[in-house]
């Protein structure tokens, strides 16, 4: 059991002194820097090509709400590092995020970001407003371009359910920051240009959320279709994408069994056309 | 030494009681508490719930660094590695320490509960001004009145209550025989749910609070018309005790 007396040498008596800050990241790294991840180093030589990335992350709302889905391939080079990669991430009750590039280090940053968003909900007795959460992992990515210089690029899609509005809101980054505010849906990685093309098609207005699980894995198929570093679903081995969906009830990840009840049904389809649904012409 | 310690007692005493109990999902904190922004129950982790009583400034302070404490730990190895026993071990060397060194010591008592996978898992620790430790089984209460509260609640108390029950318990408990049950609106009341996903901790507020309520048995039929004594209109703090400056400290 981890007690405090394993924490850094006078990091305890801090705990105590109100440091006028609500942010977790700021109060460690003025007592316990030592604890967050470096992002000062410079490496010897960048070393984007050696290590796990993570792909194609798609989100689309719907009517009082929002989805994420994403693959699970991760991928060093030309290989094949790992096929059940997660890189969508519950943040809080009403938010979640994916992540594209770096994996390691992206991991790393969705769970320092969950951190900081409870603790200023249990610090301040209030969350944060969807845009307050917005800018804050957008400092977080600006934080890491140091390290994205040198090849340990991180790029976030961020999905949240905004109660004062009843909608879905996602926002997307880049390697220097953001947020920007996308409308209907977006996606990140490198599968994304193919996803999107996909959702451009395929996204209607007013759906439901069960709908637009089903333009998600649709999305996130064409996208495995043409980009090699996205994995499609693994029938074989049953290994599925990660969908979330939020809505006024909160963060709920639906379960293996939901999604292949997906993932089998637009394969069927798939079968006899397969290139997808066809969108009307006219 | 002698006299700080009944200094504290004494404003411990001055406000009223909060009552944590098990029941058959986890536990549950009941407290009277005129003012909904200032509260005497709060989450620290996953599975962890605070409650206190005494001076408000003083216990928000535990309760912030315990905060800190929870997080810092939970970042730093894994999110189960963060416990109950590890924070109450936290206050209870930071009271002491208080207790021992200060001219003053803390006003305050406080809770830390911590829900298990089962009802064998559960934990409630209760800290005093001095930073004693007591590892409390089933119930306890703190603050005000506590013994007398205490007693009423040993007398009703069964393990593995529904929380309907619960709740009902803890409000014949706070209330005095023949006194009038604090209202709704006034009632601060969380649970620690290990039915729940990931966060453990809810309050139960408004609406979901009253549904609660309701399946309960009207109170004692016995009740005489008091003298209203509750401050009418703001101001309102998490105890009636605002600080009058008749203290000697």
């Amino acid at each position: 059991m981890a007690s405090h007396r394993d924490l850094p040498a006078g990091l305890v008596d801090r705990f105590f002194v109100n440091s006028g800050s609500s942010s977790f990241t700021e109060f460690v790294s003025s007592h316990a820097p030592e604890l967050l991840p470096v992002r000062g180093e410079i490496l010897a030589t960048p070393i984007g090509d050696q290590v796990p990335h993570a792909t194609t992350i798609v989100a689309a709302t719907f009517a009082g709400g929002v989805v994420m889905a994403g693959d699970r391939r991760a991928t060093s080079g030309n290989m094949i590092s790992q096929r059940d990669v997660q890189k969508v991430f519950r943040t809080d009750d009403y938010s979640v995020m994916g992540i594209a590039g770096t994996a390691s280090t992206g991991i790393e940053m969705a769970r320092l970001y969950r951190v900081e968003l409870e603790h200023y909900e249990k610090m301040e007795g209030r969350t944060l407003s969807v845009n307050g959460k917005a800018n804050r992992l957008a400092t977080m990515i600006r934080g890491n371009l140091g390290m994205a210089m040198q090849g340990l690029v991180v790029v976030p899609l961020f999905a949240a359910y905004d109660p004062d509005k009843d909608e879905g809101r996602i926002f997307s980054y880049d390697v220097a920051g953001g947020p920007y505010e996308r409308e209907r849906f977006d996606a990140i990685g490198s599968g994304s240009i193919f996803a999107r093309g996909s959702l451009k098609k395929l996204y209607r207005d007013g759906a439901g959320a069960d709908d637009t699980v089903m333009t998600l894995i649709q999305a996130l198929y064409d996208a495995a279709d043409d980009d090699s570093a996205t994995g499609g679903p693994d029938v074989t081995r049953k290994i599925w994408p990660l969908v979330s969906v939020i809505d006024a009830n909160g963060f709920r990840r639906l379960t293996d069994e939901e999604v292949s009840g997906y993932v089998e049904q637009m394969l069927e389809a798939r079968l006899i056309s397969p290139d997808g649904p066809i969108a009307p012409l006219r | 030494m002698r006299d700080k310690a009944d200094y504290a007692r004494k404003g411990i005493a001055r406000g009223r009681s909060v009552v944590v109990l098990q029941y058959e999902d986890g536990i549950l904190f009941v407290a009277p508490n005129p003012s909904r922004a200032l509260h005497k129950i709060s989450e620290i982790y996953d599975k962890i719930g605070f409650a206190a009583v005494g001076r408000y400034n003083e216990f928000e302070e535990l309760r912030l660094g315990g905060i800190r404490y929870a997080d810092i730990n939970g970042y730093t190895y894994d999110r189960s590695d963060v416990t109950g026993r590890g924070l109450a071990n936290l206050y209870a060397s930071n009271l002491g320490r208080i207790f021992t060194e200060s001219i003053k010591s803390l006003e305050v008592e406080v809770v830390v509960a911590e829900v298990g996978d089962t009802p064998d898992g559960d934990a409630i620790y209760r800290l005093t001004f001095d930073g004693s430790v007591f590892d409390e089984h089933g119930f306890t209460v703190m603050g005000g009145q506590a013994e007398a509260v205490s007693g009423r609640l040993k007398e009703r108390y069964r393990e593995a209550m529904p929380l309907a029950d619960a709740l009902e318990v803890a409000l014949v408990a706070l209330t005095e025989p023949g006194g009038e049950r604090p209202p709704v609106a006034q009632l601060e009341v969380a649970v620690l749910d290990r039915n729940r996903e990931h966060r453990k901790f809810q309050r139960l507020t408004g609406a979901r609070l009253e549904r609660i309520l309701p399946a309960a048995p009207p109170p004692s039929p016995t009740t005489t018309t008091e003298p209203d004594d509750a401050p009418t209109g703001p101001p309102t703090g998490p105890d009636g005790d605002i600080d009058d400056g008749s203290s000697p400290l």
